[in-house]
């Protein structure tokens, strides 16, 4: 893919929708000898739902840790809303950028309220005299954070659980408290890592929906996914890794129709070693 | 997948059927010996066990098998008839069978100590022997009892009156058990006593009934604490003037006060300190050093309040220097670094002493003679009289350290409902998860640390005034360790738990000559039996006891339903 082709697609994006949030450029991340991501750039739009695809081991969840700052890139930068983000998890949250993760990451012992309501933590501001002394502004505020909390419960639909434990719940309602946590950071981006991974037919259209859903909130969403009737169905960009790095980019139809795409995903029983020579064969 | 678990479907499946079995009768025999057996003559001697020879008139240690026994037919009574219904609530043969075991194990040390003691198996009357067969009649019948370990009476709602009265009614036994155990001279009575204690409590325990003291316990949490002072507040007054009890009730608080800082650093923020002692230490220098003590090097005398608030600023000082640079890397590598302080904490008040530095901590000689303390014209040392009760100068001290365990409790139960709370609990769960949803990782980890330096601080600079002299050798990293045992023991991250804990190890060396003559032996054996068998405490928060049982699904749901009967006040029902 060309450089040129990346940016025709970026300013396209522009057009269509409102301001720049996220802009990655070149980041790159090495483990040792081996190159997880490899200058990969990504521009994200207010209220666009942009899909991440990719073979396993193609290095999504890498450049996801790579935008939220739990790796520290080894080269690239990442601009949320105009300022340069340092590589630290939570200036990221503060700034507006929140995350799921791939392998469920709750907090396993605490019910469902209890984690949307530590995902406000960075929005609130009691400390520790105000919490021990419990005057009036203490009490209202954490009144604010149940009430939003409970909000969030019933935006992702888990009010009925508020007060279970978290590792109580069924899979997929574990998945919706992970995204519900991360709304709780009042962010105005979203990066969702396989959030429908493990969840049948009906849950996955319900995941869709309620990606719409924080989408018509006015949020961005950034989403990898496996699926990919799921993924070009709710996108409205498309952006393919190989191997860590960009083969594809642009409208689901585009990236649906790329040979190389179909190649990287079709008529693979063993998807990982398959796509890998696939992806060797690419580039010589 | 908790909702399967959650209550035994088949309400029957528990019980023998309405009619009573074969083995319903066995323990019924049982108990009604182990009754009876109580009011015969257990020892021919009187010069034993209390005096336990008089037919007709049980002494306190039979009164024990009694009680047992009593229980028992109580438990027994719920399995069959018009109560029948009551025993899927209950597991009643649980019960049964640790009250069958604990009259057993206490019978048998009591023919081993008529044998031991009188001496000669020959002194030992009838009594004891029918109480035994009474006991394995229990045993051999509870355990072929069918049981459900999966009920609770959780969901039984009293009326509130009926709540308050069940707390006030066990917080009259715990102040009874206390004072009759501070009471007992003789090691193997108090033996004795701490069985008959424990096996009561594990038999209600296996019963179910812990998990609705708990949810009734966190419904009224007003009526517990504001009891629960009052209890404490009370005890000196039943001492009468008696120095000897209340020094030991004045070192159990000073001990418990200081487990409650440390358990907001270990329980709450899960980080592990071993170094701990060496704030109190800091603390109780600060204040020596600014006494009137003869010995004291700095000129500068404050009054005491502001002493306080200096010596806990610098025990929280020296907190902060620990822990930003260490705090900031995950790992041991805290425990590691607090170890190393707590050496240098004491090599260091070892050598100030003007030879190799400033003379500031008179070395290893310590600070002797600090003055009582004095409030106005309240002197600590003087013996006080109210409502012609004597009050010696340790009930003095107590009411002080009552005082400020309320206050450390209150910041722990507050701190720990809090946003600060939710965040150290997000941080115990998933350090890197935590992180990512914005959570200060490392201000929490360092605020608690340094808080509950502070604490310590605070706590030491009574504690010089009350020990009268600070040495070197009062703050070593064995204090250190036997704080972290009261934490461990009681159960991380809940108040009664360090209580509990503080009290046992404070009072089993105090009362039994074995256990202060080998300390370490005993209580390492005690340690490394907890963590084979209830790594979580005796008195464990359900959030601690599910961290060290991450597979445990039947206490997660139970966990999950006595929560939510907790923060639903008309009960979970939906
Ligand atoms: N912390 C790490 N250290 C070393 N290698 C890593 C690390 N994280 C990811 N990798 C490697 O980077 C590559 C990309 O992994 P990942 O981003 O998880 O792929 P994807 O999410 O696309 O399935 C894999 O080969 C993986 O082994
Ligand atoms: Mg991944």
């Amino acid at each position: 893919m060309s450089a040129a082709a990346i940016h025709d697609d970026a300013a396209m994006a522009q057009a269509s929708s409102g301001a720049v949030v996220l802009q990655a450029t070149g980041v790159t991340m090495r483990f040792g000898g081996l190159t997880a991501v490899n200058n990969v750039n990504l521009t994200v739009s207010e209220g666009e739902i942009v899909g991440l695809i990719g073979p396993n081991g193609a290095g999504k969840t890498t450049f996801f840790n790579c935008l939220t700052g739990m790796y520290k890139p080894t080269e690239g930068q990442v601009t949320f809303q105009g300022t340069v983000l340092p590589p630290k998890p939570r200036a990221v949250v503060q700034a507006g950028m929140a995350r799921t993760f791939q392998n469920i990451r709750l907090f396993a012992n605490m019910t469902a309220l209890e984690n949307v309501m530590v995902g406000r933590y960075c929005r609130t501001s009691a400390m520790a005299l105000t919490s021990i002394l419990r005057g009036p502004k203490y009490r209202h505020e954490e009144e604010a954070t149940r009430e939003r909390a409970k909000q969030l419960l019933d935006f992702v639909g888990l009010s009925n659980t508020a007060e279970h434990l978290a590792r109580n719940l069924p899979y997929g309602d574990q998945r919706r408290l992970e995204i519900a946590r991360a709304l709780a950071t009042d962010p105005k981006l979203i990066l969702l890592d396989e959030p429908t991974a493990g969840m049948n037919p009906k849950e996955t259209e319900q995941a869709k929906e309620l990606i719409f859903r924080i989408r018509d909130l006015g949020l961005a969403v950034v989403v990898i996914e496996h699926d990919m009737r799921f993924i070009f169905s709710l996108c409205d960009r498309v952006l393919c890794l190989v191997r860590g790095e960009t083969l594809v980019e642009g409208s689901p139809v585009e990236v649906q129709r790329d040979p190389r795409v179909i190649e990287a995903y079709i008529g693979t029983p063993d998807e990982d070693e398959v796509d890998d020579e696939a992806a060797k064969e690419e580039h010589s | 997948m908790s909702t399967q678990l959650r209550r035994s479907p088949d309400p029957k499946a528990s019980v023998d059927s309405a009619a009573p079995s074969m083995q319903w009768w066995l323990v019924l025999a049982g108990t009604v010996l182990l009754i009876a057996g109580s009011f015969l003559s257990w020892s021919f001697t009187p010069a034993i066990l209390g005096n336990v020879t008089i037919t007709g008139l049980p002494a306190p240690l039979q009164i024990f098998t009694i009680v047992i026994g009593v229980l028992g037919l109580f438990l027994l009574l719920l399995r069959m008839g018009r109560f029948h219904h009551i025993s899927t609530l209950l597991d009643s043969a649980r019960g049964l069978r640790a009250l069958g075991v604990t009259a057993t194990a206490y019978l048998v040390l009591v023919v081993l100590v008529i044998a031991l003691q009188a001496p000669g198996l020959a002194n030992a009357d009838p009594g004891v022997f029918v109480c035994l067969v009474g006991a394995g009649l229990m045993v051999a019948g509870s355990l072929r009892m069918p049981s459900d370990p999966t009920v609770d009476p959780i969901s039984v709602h009293l009326p509130s009156w009926a709540e308050i009265l069940v707390i006030v009614a066990l917080m009259a036994l715990v102040l009874f058990g206390a004072a009759y155990a501070l009471g007992q001279e003789d090691g193997t009575v108090f033996s004795l006593f701490l069985l008959f204690l424990s096996g009561v409590v594990v038999a209600l325990q296996r019963a179910g009934l812990f998990g609705w003291i708990g949810v009734i316990a966190a419904r009224n949490r007003r009526v517990i604490t504001l009891g629960a002072f009052v209890v404490a507040f009370l005890f000196p007054l039943t001492q009468d003037g008696s120095d000897a009890n209340m020094s030991i009730a004045t070192q159990v608080l000073i001990f418990a006060t200081t487990a409650l800082g440390l358990n907001i650093v270990v329980g709450l923020a899960g980080l592990l300190d071993l170094g701990y002692i060496a704030f109190l230490g800091a603390g109780a220098y600060v204040s020596a050093m600014m006494s009137h003590s003869a010995f004291a090097n700095i000129g500068w005398k404050p009054p005491f309040l502001v002493v306080v608030l200096i010596a806990a600023t610098v025990s929280s000082v020296l907190g902060l220097i620990i822990g930003s640079p260490t705090l900031r890397v995950s790992g041991d590598y805290l425990a590691i670094v607090t170890l190393a302080f707590g050496e240098i904490f004491r090599l260091t008040v070892n050598n100030l002493d003007g030879n190799n530095g400033p003379d500031l901590t008179n070395g290893p000689n310590g600070i002797p003679g600090v003055p009582e303390l004095e409030f106005g014209s309240f002197k600590f040392g003087d013996t006080h009289e109210i409502f012609g009760i004597t009050l010696g100068r340790f009930a003095n001290y107590y009411f002080l350290l009552l005082v400020v365990a309320a206050l450390i409790i209150t910041i722990f139960t507050r701190l720990n409902n809090s946003r600060i709370g939710r965040g150290w609990i997000a941080i115990r769960e998933d350090e890197k998860a935590a992180e990512a949803m914005g959570v200060n990782v490392f201000g929490l980890k360092l605020f608690a640390f340094a808080g509950g330096a502070f604490l310590a601080g605070m706590a030491g600079s009574i504690k010089a005034h009350q020990d009268v002299s600070v040495t070197p050798d009062q703050y070593i990293f064995l204090e250190s360790a036997f704080l972290l045992a009261a934490i461990v023991l009681g159960g991380m991250g809940t108040v009664a738990g360090v209580l509990v804990g503080a009290t046992v190890l404070k009072l089993l060396p105090e009362k039994l000559r074995f256990v202060a003559d080998y300390r370490l032996l005993t209580f390492g054996l005690l340690l490394v039996l907890m963590m084979r068998f209830r790594p979580e405490g005796l008195v464990p928060s359900g959030r601690r006891a599910l961290e060290f049982h991450e597979d445990d699904e039947r206490l997660a749901a139970k966990v999950e339903e006595s929560h939510i009967e907790k923060v639903t006040p008309t009960g979970g029902r939906t």
